[in-house]
């Protein structure tokens, strides 16, 4: 599974989020990027990924652009980083200065911002949806689980501010994944030649 | 004349780049006191009005700065203000970025991946409710959410852009319905 991948070509990594980037609308990036990049083309595994998006969720930055970025990082280093980034935003600029020449006649059209909502509550069904596929993958014990449901309530239900949430939960969590490799420890460095 | 005005464009964006923990919605709050209250480029009735619009377009809600930059400066102003309101936190995403790929596959680094993921997996969980309370406008609405998700799990290779065009043509009839 942790193999690095081929070679990816900085114009297959520029469609693909130039496309993530034009088609995001509400909010639904992270999710449109991990089935791009985990689940369609396999170009990173499910643990790589997710751990990136907590580790660029707590610096500052878009979360879909710095998720980007680490991405492109990972595959082709400063090129692919620069090569993501600039793809997420071309689409974007473009479209919201379209949009800005022709608002007034936009938030005008009837329907047209219920519309919006709609595709907003589809992009949040497709955050749902990664959150169920990643959550089979990565929680396989119970430490996990309960790392992730605290994370879940924390900020999802009791609002808490993400960002003191992550620092109090990640070093415990990872203190605890740090115990259950150790009996394994040799397998994991071998996983990862 | 212009250039000051780029400058300026710089001097109130690059640093909100770096204040923006958590995303856009952290610097909403700022930009408006700067480019509202101090500089006085849009009025505050303009800054609503491009605010719904960089909702309602694709990408971040913070290319609400790069209409800014546009309405103060054109498309000069625009490109300036989207440099500045990125390129900072993606630098400093870079750069932590580098170290954290260079120790793949060491202990710690293993640790730190199988322990960060659940929290991630936590946070994707804790947006789908934030996010769900915005769009929560009736029960139409809160239905899609499950549904798309559920759809997505049965059909995995369907391209999630229909999923995004019948739920907005959905809720634009329901619209029309008069619901």
């Amino acid at each position: 599974m942790e193999t690095v991948p081929s070679r990816v070509s900085l114009l297959s990594l520029y469609r693909v989020f130039f496309e993530v980037g034009l088609f995001s609308f509400g909010g639904g990036l992270v999710p449109w990027i991990h089935r791009e990049v985990v689940d369609v083309r396999k170009w990173m595994s499910n643990e790589e990924f997710l751990s990136g998006v907590a580790l660029t969720q707590v610096m500052p930055g878009v979360n879909s652009t710095n998720t980007a970025i680490y991405v492109g990082q990972r595959l082709r280093g400063l090129a692919g980083a620069s090569t993501a980034l600039l793809a997420m935003l071309t689409g974007p600029f473009c479209a919201v200065l379209l949009a800005a020449v022709f608002y007034q006649q936009l938030l005008g059209l009837p329907g047209f911002q219920a519309a919006m909502v709609g595709v907003a509550a589809a992009a949040i069904g497709m955050l749902l949806r990664m959150g169920i596929v990643s959550a089979r993958v990565t929680v396989k014990s119970l430490p996990p689980l309960l790392m992730m449901i605290a994370t879940f309530a924390a900020v999802g239900i009791f609002r808490l501010p993400l960002i003191p949430v992550v620092c109090v939960m990640a070093p415990i969590s990872v203190a605890i994944a740090w115990f259950l490799s150790a009996p394994k420890a040799a397998a994991v460095a071998e996983d990862a030649e | 004349m212009n250039f000051d005005i780029l400058l300026k464009i710089i001097i109130i964006m690059a640093p909100l780049s770096l204040a923006a923990l958590g995303g856009a919605t952290s610097i909403y709050a700022p930009m408006q006191h700067h480019t509202v209250d101090v500089e006085q480029w849009v009025t505050a009735r303009e800054f609503l009005d491009l605010f719904a619009i960089a909702r309602v377009t694709p990408g971040p809600g913070s290319m609400l700065g790069t209409l800014i930059g546009w309405k103060v400066a054109g498309l000069a102003g625009a490109i300036v203000a989207s440099l500045a309101l990125y390129l900072p936190s993606s630098a400093l995403v870079f750069g932590v970025g580098q170290v954290w790929h260079k120790h793949r596959g060491k202990r710690w680094h293993t640790a730190l991946e199988n322990g960060l993921a659940p929290i991630g997996c936590g946070l994707l969980f804790a947006g789908v409710l934030t996010l769900g309370r915005i769009a929560a406008e009736g029960v139409v609405q809160i239905a899609i959410i499950p549904a798309v998700a559920a759809l997505m799990m049965f059909w995995p290779k369907l391209h999630p852009f229909f999923f995004l065009l019948g739920a907005g043509l959905i809720c634009y009839s329901v619209y029309l319905a008069g619901f």
